[in-house]
């Protein structure tokens, strides 16, 4: 079973957790297999698809940048994907915030998201006013910008993160920049 | 065919998903997997409850609070819109 896994996630650590979950699911659908096939079979036939999900799951997980873009959160906020318990997991929490929402425009807060928005780039600021502040549609952002709905998407989640971790800097340390 | 136990989405996948969910644009299983962490991850569901704060914020921001540069955005979209 794990030659079997290894044939498709290179990966060693992974491809244990591929079997042991393999056996979970055969154990808990033994009375489901029909004999179609021989057990042997129907039990490679769970790894595979165990393998094949854990596979994409971590193409997914583990390739958070598009080619030639940053993730939207610093990867030094997570446990690595080695981590023996918690991979990919918060490695520095994010804090409960002491202001309430209505406040946040009161005091020094309103200038921290001025700043964030002012440093965020271009094309990211121009999306996150378009749409957050002015509430433009996205169709026509997209016909403004001349960008993808996808690529707006993006965008607008990057500037977002930032604006979010803007403020979430200023609670923990007091820095207004 | 069997159903395979669906990975779990740990918390630094969920955070770059974060804007999909809301505009949902996640695939049903992926919007599964995404509710079902939150669901026991405390401090997911605090930092998507931030997020979500600062966006109806900006919302409530007033357009000529933003700087120059940010209003010249806006001038060159309406710029390029026919009115609505």
């Amino acid at each position: 079973m794990l030659r079997l896994a290894l044939s498709r996630i290179d990966n060693r650590a992974i491809a244990e957790e591929v079997v042991q979950e393999s056996w979970l699911t055969v154990l808990r659908s033994l009375d489901k297999f029909e004999r179609r096939s021989s057990l042997r079979s129907w039990v490679l036939g769970i790894v595979v698809n165990v393998a094949r999900s854990r596979a994409r799951a971590e193409r997914r997980t583990l390739t958070f940048r598009h080619p030639g873009d940053d993730a939207a959160v610093d990867p030094s906020r997570f446990l690595p994907a080695d981590h023996p318990r918690w991979p990919h997991h918060w490695a520095v929490d994010p804090i409960p915030w002491p202001t309430p929402e209505q406040q946040l425009l009161a005091g020094e807060t309103h200038q921290v998201i001025l700043d964030a928005i002012g440093a965020l780039p271009d094309t990211q600021r121009e999306v996150l006013v378009l749409r957050d502040v002015e509430g433009l549609s996205t169709d026509d952002i997209c016909k403004v910008l001349g960008v993808t709905d996808t690529h707006q998407r993006v965008l607008l989640h990057r500037a977002r993160s930032r604006v979010r971790h803007a403020i979430e800097r200023y609670f923990a340390t007091g820095k207004k920049r | 065919m069997m159903d395979s136990p669906l990975p779990e989405m740990p918390c630094q996948a969920l955070v770059e998903l974060i804007t999909d969910y809301l505009e949902d644009r996640l695939s049903p299983g992926d919007r599964r997997r995404f509710e079902a962490h939150l669901a026991d991850c405390e401090l997911c569901r605090m930092y998507v409850d931030q997020f979500r704060q600062i966006v109806r914020t900006l919302g409530r921001l007033p357009a000529e609070s933003l700087s120059g540069e940010a209003q010249a955005a806006l001038v060159a979209a309406f710029g390029g819109l026919s009115r609505r």
